[in-house]
């Protein structure tokens, strides 16, 4: 034995070799670490303590810096920490500090040594135990060693004491019972003149203030006393930190201390201190005007320093004050503006933020001009910012701050040629939301959408293909509006759409069939309007107006024509020849003909549509060119016909849906509606179900393709109302809240699919029916002051209710919180009534296994409240159980309090009740009786 | 308080690190090298705090080295920003001009001079003196204890045990 152990203690690698080897790194640092590991399990289980010791300050070298598990020692660490050397103690308390956590299976064992460690007579081993208790202590750990905490908090070794009384916070977090036996001791400490056992007090208090404001009201005296006097700068900014948590709760403390502060913030030369007051002024205190005023004055030195970091900071504090002083921002404005164009992205975003929080109806339009500037000249990274934000805050509360919704489309469309834009999708999103909600834009809208349409080498751009998709969508379902749908319909069908996605390309094509049936309606009317005339003196302005035309079909925009829309109307293009119409179903047959072959299913089957409807009516056309309508009259009506009801299906408004309209929707009699819808499957087992079955109107006719149908233009019909809303159901799924979650459930899922006319008129109708609904509940929200008047945005009620959010129950906190009240609200009768005693007794005995049966079901009840909380100090407390805790009423004056305080023989009670055992009283939460404050201060 | 203290080389090796909070086995790797990346790209002249998953991490570079720390949304970072110059300068009386190699060789060291300043995630001592006495004073108590066990007598009498 003795042999090996000299060998080992000569040759054994020690920490130098270690690290110097895995520099040398002759063998690679994972092949290197793997044999120093091999070394390390051997060498820690000698007996040697030295070659333990050693092996284990590897060992924790390897897993703090290098992430290797050391839980194989944790055993091997207490035998170490045993040992008598001081340099032994250290390093196994650096490595269980490293390696131990609640789980660890041997920390029951470390406990003896730690209380061995915390009563010796060498601080430096006390200290050792503190710190390494400050880090693992878990409930058992807590409660076992409270009294040698509670002693060591009055030491007369200050070295000893600042630690004791910062590990007391570990010790309240993981025992709140612990503060019934420390909480008055800490307090003590509060007026010790040693500026370092003061900072660690107050930072105890900072942090528990933090969790639970309230409990820690009746000891604001002495903090106010802190604030006076103290001169130390740590301290003084751990104080305002605790009064940024009272002040609120208490208005009249908030008077007390505003003078203080301010005084602070003039006097004090240092930046750290500068600056938490103002902060805490603005968070706390922002009711006091000239305390704000007089930190807002401060605000400019920050942000005018070279130095990044109080820019930064300047910015912070700017941001929390604009919440209630928004004149603060604008009286910053130059420094927010001009720090945009900061060199670090955080300086950037703080002062995006700041911009973004000063919009409102008045300047949103000129703050976004500036932004979107910026966005031109800035990296990829922040113009995203940007434009996410202003696209987030326009849209804020379905676009509460807009008004003007023409400049917003436009500024949409701006917004999307900005070369590094990668917010298509949430652009394309609003386009569409404002074209459905908002009716005065689409004019507007429409304009856009051609601009965006028309531009060759937008296709181009992946990032643009879903706001192309949202323009194409827009620019077909709005077409009424369009100045020229002959050029629009040259800039779906253009040769680089075949960049787009099969799926936006399937948009645009059913966007070119809408353009194509609006053309030859209008053309059908214009004829009919001519011809009613019959005068042959008209012919010149016809001839006129397609020598216009002419232009047209070469892409050029004339402006003469453009000039003759009016404005604000629908404009009827008076320009429509029968040559221009001819060429028109040309060009459509020229560029869909390759895509009847497309892979795409969705692609092909559109591109068929559109064609099988060029070929009815193709015809009609081509003879008007060649002779005068009569002769063709029988092809002519049904071709007229067809285009009339085409025309008719796609001029059905769509608007937004509310997510309760399908409440409105009266049950139709004798219609029996299933609760389980078990027994559909059955139904349409043979029936494919395409996925938009669920939210477009149409859909259930979409599985009858290979059925004939009787009358050639009803299947057209339906599908024309089921594709056109098929960008509309796309929109919806991803707007879902504000359509009914099934389209009509009752009625296209409880029946078959089928293709019955009527039954599509009925959908529609309720869909008609459902828009009027909605548009009764909406509110107009008109401003009076503006020189335009806003246009009436559709507003479901639903839309702007927030869920409410969950408050999550924090038994824990409660318990501390509890227990702190108790201790600085308690009243002198601390006898327990005798149900709680009778409580207690009947626990502890259950404790002691004696009585394995239920307490009462009120016990039982009681228990249930801390359930929520952390399972282990739940089941410790189950296990060492204890009396109800008491609830006392909160009448009492602060001097009483004090004298309570101060009153040492009670703690020591009390100590004395702990150390007997019965310590473990059950907190209960108490946070429904809000303690009365009393009158301090006064 | 102060969550976390890291030190990190410019090539995002780990020198130091110290958890204040409990951290899984896991997160510890993730935040790690999730922080070094959020820093080491910052460039020089940059304000030193970052905005990471709600919490704040207060960073300088001193040398070739980074020293982080982590601390909740309503800290002051400028405290914070002291605190780490506060251990920086204290390393540097200890070494003597410090250097990334001292705290590669005496990684424990370091450890135990980052606990005397912080303790449970607060600073517990302000004073650089009173650092490096408690420091001193430490070390000598281990130094004796090597002597005794390291002295050629007590080989021999534990050899012939």
């Amino acid at each position: 034995m003795s042999g090996p152990s000299l060998m080992d203690s000569l040759f054994q690698r020690s920490l130098e070799d270690l690290i110097k080897g895995l520099r040398q790194q002759l063998i690679g640092e994972q092949a290197f670490i793997s044999k120093a590991l091999e070394e390390i399990r051997k060498e820690i289980k000698s007996t040697d303590l030295s070659i333990k010791s050693t092996a284990l300050l590897k060992l924790s070298y390897l897993s703090s810096l290098h992430f290797h598990d050391m839980s194989f020692a944790t055993f091997h660490a207490l035998e170490v920490l045993s040992s008598p050397r001081f340099s032994h103690k250290k390093i196994a308390y650096h490595a269980i500090s490293l390696s131990f956590h609640d789980s660890t299976p041997v920390l029951l064992l470390i406990t003896n040594h730690l209380r061995k460690d915390l009563t010796s007579t060498n601080e430096f081993e006390v200290s050792l135990s503190l710190r390494c208790l400050s880090k693992i202590a878990n409930v058992d750990l807590a409660r076992d060693l409270t009294p040698e905490i509670f002693t060591l908090m009055s030491s007369n070794k200050l070295y000893v004491r600042k630690k004791a009384v910062a590990v007391v916070l570990r010790v309240f977090e993981k025992y709140p019972d612990s503060v019934r036996v420390c909480f008055k001791r800490l307090v003590e400490n509060l007026d010790n003149s040693d500026p370092q056992i003061l900072s660690a007090v107050i930072g105890v208090f900072c942090e528990l203030a933090c969790k639970d404001p309230r409990s820690y009201l009746p000891l604001a005296p002495e903090f106010y006393k802190i604030l006076v006097d103290s001169k130390n700068n740590w301290v003084l900014i751990k104080v305002l930190k605790i009064f940024a948590k009272l002040a609120p709760l208490e208005p009249r403390l908030a008077k007390r201390v505003v003078e203080p502060i301010c005084d602070h913030m003039r006097r004090t030369g240092a930046k750290s201190l500068l600056f938490e007051c103002v902060r805490t002024v603005v968070t706390s205190l922002s009711e006091y005007d000239s305390a704000v005023r007089l930190a807002v004055g401060k605000v400019p030195e920050f942000l005018v320093d070279e130095d990044p970091n109080l820019k930064y900071l300047g910015l912070q504090v700017l941001s929390i004050v604009a919440q209630k002083h928004l004149w603060a921002v604008s009286q910053n404005k130059e420094a927010v503006i001009k720090s945009l164009s900061d060199a670090d992205p955080n300086i950037k975003i703080e002062s995006l933020r700041l911009v973004m929080a000063m919009v409102s109806e008045c300047n949103v339009t000129e703050i976004s001009r500036v932004l979107v500037n910026h966005a031109l000249k800035s990296d990829p990274e922040f113009c995203n910012e940007i434009l996410g934000s202003i696209l987030s805050t326009c849209s804020r509360n379905v676009y509460e701050i807009i008004v003007d919704f023409d400049w917003y489309v436009s500024l949409l469309g701006e917004m999307s040629r900005i070369p590094h834009c990668h917010k298509g999708e949430e652009i394309e999103n609003q386009l569409i939301d404002i074209g459905i909600r908002v009716k005065d834009v689409r004019l507007e809208l429409v304009r856009v959408s051609r601009d965006l349409l028309i531009d060759p080498a937008l296709l181009g751009n992946f990032f643009l293909h879903r706001v192309l998709c949202a323009a194409s969508w827009a620019s077909g379902e709005y077409v009424k509006f369009s100045r020229n749908p002959l050029e629009l319909m040259e800039a779906l069908l253009q040769p680089r759409t075949r960049l787009l996605p099969p799926s936006i390309r399937a948009i645009y094509i059913q966007s070119a069939f809408k353009v194509l049936v609006f053309c030859l309606h209008t053309y059908l009317m214009q004829r009919g309007s001519t011809f009613s005339s019959t005068s042959p003196d008209n012919l010149p302005s016809v001839v006129s107006a397609s020598v216009s035309d002419e232009s047209f079909d070469n892409l050029s925009v004339e402006n003469g024509v453009d000039a003759t829309v009016t404005h604000g109307q629908i404009c009827t293009p008076a320009f429509i020849t029968n040559e221009s119409i001819v060429n028109l179903l040309n060009m459509v047959e020229l560029a869909l003909g390759p895509l009847v072959g497309s892979h795409d299913v969705e692609v092909q089957e559109r591109a068929r549509n559109v064609l099988g409807f060029v070929d009815l009516t193709k015809l009609k056309f081509l003879n008007y060119s060649v002779q005068e309508e009569n002769d063709s009259e029988g092809k002519g009506v049904e071709a007229s016909n067809i285009i009339e009801l085409m025309h008719d299906a796609f001029s059905k408004e769509l608007g937004p849906i509310s997510l309760s309209a399908q409440g409105n929707v009266s049950l139709p009699d004798g219609l029996i509606v299933k609760e389980n819808l078990g027994d559909l499957e059955m139904i349409c087992c043979d029936i494919e179900l395409p996925s938009s079955n669920s939210f477009s109107f149409g859909s259930p006719c979409e599985e009858k393709d290979g059925v004939s149908f009787s009358n050639l233009q009803i299947k057209e019909d339906s599908e024309q109302s089921n594709e056109s809303t098929s960008l509309l159901a796309e929109h919806r799924k991803r707007h879902g809240l504000y359509y009914l979650p099934l389209g009509k459930s009752e009625i296209s899922n409880d029946y078959p699919p089928a293709n019955d006319p009527i039954l599509q008129g009925n959908i529609n109708g309720n869909a008609v029916d459902l828009v009027k609904i909605t548009e009764e509940s909406l509110v107009p929200k008109r401003k009076p002051s503006h020189a335009k008047p806003r246009p009436v945005v559709v507003k479901l009620d639903e839309v702007d209710e927030k869920p409410v959010a969950l408050k999550k129950f924090e038994s824990k906190d409660d318990s501390l919180s509890g227990a702190v009240r108790d201790i600085l609200f308690g009243s002198e009768d601390m006898v327990p009534t005798s149900s709680q005693s009778n409580l207690s007794d009947k626990s502890s005995s259950k404790r002691k296994g004696k009585e394995k049966q239920h307490t009462a079901p009120h016990v039982e009840s009681k228990e249930n409240l801390v359930d929520d909380g952390n399972p282990s100090s739940r089941r410790r407390k189950y296990r060492s159980h204890g009396k109800e805790r008491r609830h006392r009423s909160p009448r009492k004056k602060t001097a009483e309090e004090r004298e309570g305080q101060k009153e040492k023989e009670k703690s020591s009670h009390r100590h004395g009740r702990h150390k007997s055992g019965q310590r473990a009283e059950e907190p209960l939460n108490v946070s429904a009786q809000a303690p009365v404050i009393p009158d301090f201060l006064l | 308080m102060i969550h976390f203290v890291l030190l990190i080389s410019r090539q995002g090796k780990v020198r130091l690190i110290k958890w204040y909070s409990p951290y899984s086995q896991k997160e510890r790797t993730k935040v790690i090298r999730e922080l070094s990346g959020v820093i080491l790209t910052r460039g020089p002249k940059l304000c030193n705090f970052v905005e990471w998953r709600g919490f704040k991490v207060v960073y300088k570079r001193y040398a070739s080295l980074y020293f982080c720390m982590c601390i909740d949304q309503d800290d002051n970072e400028l405290e914070i920003l002291e605190i780490i110059h506060h251990y920086v300068e204290i390393l540097d009386r200890y070494f003597g001009s410090v250097c990334e190699l001292d705290l590669i060789f005496n990684f424990h060291k370091a450890y135990y001079i980052l606990d005397e300043i912080l303790i449970a995630g607060e600073l517990q001592e302000s004073s650089k003196k009173t650092v490096a006495l408690l420091i001193a004073a430490q070390d000598s108590l281990v130094e004796t204890a090597k002597e005794q066990a390291g002295s050629i007598s007590n080989i021999i009498a534990q050899a012939t045990k």
